[in-house]
């Protein structure tokens, strides 16, 4: 089988990842809001508390595991910027 | 020291803050004007992004939207931090190794076509006027109600130290007072929100305090908001009343267009190496993010003090209601600036607070003895009364106001920057007058900026009656219109000058005219129904179907037209790796 090219291992992480993203805003916090919302979290329910935290902390982890990735694939095709 | 004094001494402490940054950054060529160098550590860009991003509609407006909108409110929320997502996996890095200086630059040598970077020039100034409008008017505002001065007074000086850095240093002066405006406006808006978390649930961290149980009465803070507020009539806090799919397609706009904002996507050129910019994406959402996770916060338990103060005993008890005569002091205060207001309708000298459009209510708010709803609360109060509400020193007040002067300027500066770069750097030099030289290009760009200023002073001042509602639909537009051309220009190697041009315009011309045929064509009071909504979408949301036609036209035209040449394609491959 070829070894993928980087564009297509970049393409497959963006793909995974904006999946998650889709997931978890759309997902949890849009469209099955009212079924999540009968598992209480806390003093929150859990479609809520998706809707106005969660998403938010997702996405905030989701770029920075994009970025230590992308740093692994870059440097794993000789991609990588120089340091200065 | 009274409030005043103190508030004008913060207020001129953060100025001369500012103008000393204009001072130690002033740009030296078009680099520094433009991108500042791209020397600008990606941690610094993150907080300069953050100030960027968050406006005075952020600082001042948008807990208080949370607070009487509940679940509704999560479309901001979700919106405006799931854009930085789409920002930092399909834009920014890729956008930072092509390594000019603007957004229209981009489209104009992707595509080809200085029709392509005209068009995105028209784009790029119709998004960032009717934005900056809505910021100079909040400069204004805040210097009203803080410090008593007339809101046009206000907007001068505003007007002032913006001329000053953002001629001055252009790019490189506008990320340092940013960094300087985040730091301002971070803390004092999470300073009372502690505090006033600490008060009513006993835990410090608004995040997790909404989440926790009042102190008194040992029950959950959320199931206590919803029993109360459903008891008055109005809808349960944590559920919704808006339609799935329009919260669905308002989530969307929102996001698409965040990341299509020139004067967002513009702060990644700044930044030395593409690394930088995926890493700097991510700083720029955390720093965002500690005040977008505490506005929820601030919102339920501001909601919850405000109805609970009138409503003082049962619901329908003769007595359950808060005197009028025994208001708190910093209702006292905020009546006066008429963002509270009490109308005894059945003049029993109590305040009912209720929602007197919900009919099934009617019946009982009659049984009651009430006559209508009669306290009208704007909803900036819950930002600009939390310090008092909580009972605060007067130091943190005029840190409230200092903050929300940060979040107007700094958010002002970076549009009227994308503004002057496009009409010196795209109009002049890329079409008018490619031979001229660095120096009258930068003193251009210092012109351009000073002439937006005056602009937006004006606009700020005057504002048209359109400008107000439109602000909300620069998301939109930059949705329908920028980012599925530059998207489309890193991740296809297929579409060409015909389909983006195509695209484009498509997808401004149908979502301007939707958002003018609903907000301004027909009778809005009767016209602007949900049942006339192509699918169910409110205006606010249609910028994420133009986003759509967008990318179906601009690939539909491209498969019908020529391929692009082969140095375009050459420029894709190039700009898809970082070395």
């Amino acid at each position: 089988m070829k070894p993928r090219t980087y564009w297509q291992e970049n393409l497959r992480l963006v793909a995974g990842c904006l999946a998650v993203w889709f997931v978890v805003s759309f997902g949890f916090g849009i469209l099955l809001v009212d079924e999540l919302n009968r598992i209480p979290l806390g003093g929150f329910r859990l479609g809520f508390w998706f809707a106005q935290q969660g998403s938010i902390y997702v996405f905030l982890a989701l770029i920075f595991f994009y970025a230590w990735r992308m740093g692994r694939l870059d440097r794993k095709h000789g991609v990588e910027e120089e340091e200065d | 020291m009274d409030l005043t004094t103190l508030t004008y001494l913060v207020v001129g402490a953060s100025f001369a803050l500012y103008i000393g940054i204009a001072f130690w950054s002033k740009a030296q060529g078009t680099g520094d004007f433009y991108v500042a160098g791209k020397h600008v550590h990606p941690v610094a860009n993150g907080m300069a992004t953050a100030a960027d991003w968050m406006s005075a509609a952020s600082f001042i407006s948008m807990a208080g939207l949370i607070a009487f909108l509940g679940y509704d409110g999560s479309v901001y929320l979700m919106g405006w931090t799931g854009g930085y997502v789409l920002l930092a996996l399909l834009l920014a890095p890729y956008l930072r190794k092509f390594g000019k200086y603007t957004v229209p630059e981009f489209i104009g040598e992707r595509y080809y076509s200085q029709t392509a970077r005209v068009v995105a020039v028209v784009c790029l100034i119709i998004i960032s006027f009717t934005y900056v409008a809505g910021q100079m008017r909040g400069v204004g505002i805040v210097f009203s109600r803080f410090l008593g001065v007339d809101i046009t007074t206000g907007l001068l000086v505003g007007m002032g130290i913006v001329f000053f850095y953002a001629v001055l240093g252009g790019m490189k002066g506008i990320t340092y007072t940013q960094v300087a405006q985040y730091c301002v406006l971070i803390f004092a808006y999470t300073v009372p929100a502690v505090f006033v978390s600490l008060q009513v649930t006993g835990v410090a961290v608004p995040q997790i305090a909404f989440g926790s149980t009042v102190a008194d009465g040992g029950a959950w803070l959320l199931v206590t908001l919803d029993r109360i507020v459903t008891d008055l009539g109005f809808p349960a806090y944590t559920s919704g009343t808006k339609s799935g799919i329009d919260v669905f397609f308002i989530t969307l706009a929102l996001m698409i267009g965040t990341a299509g904002l020139p004067h967002v996507v513009v702060r990644f050129f700044t930044v030395p190496r593409v690394r930088d910019a995926r890493i700097s994406a991510g700083y720029a959402l955390l720093f965002i993010a500690i005040l977008y996770t505490t506005a929820p916060g601030v919102g339920a338990i501001a909601r919850l003090n405000l109805t609970t103060t009138m409503q003082t005993g049962p619901v329908g008890a003769p007595d359950g209601n808060l005197v009028y005569e025994e208001r708190p002091q910093w209702f006292r205060t905020w009546e006066e600036t008429g963002l509270l207001s009490f109308d005894d309708k059945n003049a029993d000298g109590r305040i009912q607070y209720y929602n007197d459009a919900n009919p099934e209510f009617a019946e009982r708010a009659a049984e009651y003895g009430w006559e209508g709803n009669e306290l009208t609360v704007d909803r900036d109060i819950i930002v600009l009364a939390n310090p008092e509400i909580a009972g605060l020193p007067n130091w943190v007040v005029a840190l409230v106001a200092a903050g929300g002067i940060a979040a107007a300027l700094s958010t002002a500066a970076g549009l009227l920057l994308v503004i002057s770069a496009a009409i010196s750097h795209d109009i002049t030099k890329g079409v008018i007058a490619p031979h001229i030289s660095e120096k009258r290009e930068l003193l251009i760009g210092r012109i351009s900026a000073g002439v937006a200023i005056l602009m937006a002073g004006y606009l700020g001042y005057d504002p048209p009656g359109f400008v107000a509602q439109v602000v909300a639909f620069a998301f939109g537009i930059a949705a329908a219109s920028l980012f599925p051309a530059i998207l489309l220009g890193i991740f296809s190697r297929r579409v060409n000058r015909e389909g983006a041009i195509a695209g484009m315009l498509v997808g401004l011309v149908f979502t301007v005219s939707y958002i003018v045929y609903f907000k301004f064509g027909v009778d809005a009071a009767t016209g602007n129904d949900p049942a006339n909504w192509l699918f169910g979408i409110s205006p606010e949301g249609i910028g994420a179907l133009g986003a759509m036609l967008n990318l179906a036209v601009a690939i539909s035209v491209s498969a019908l037209t020529a391929r692009p040449p082969e140095d375009v394609r050459e420029l894709v491959d190039r700009i898809r790796t970082p070395r």
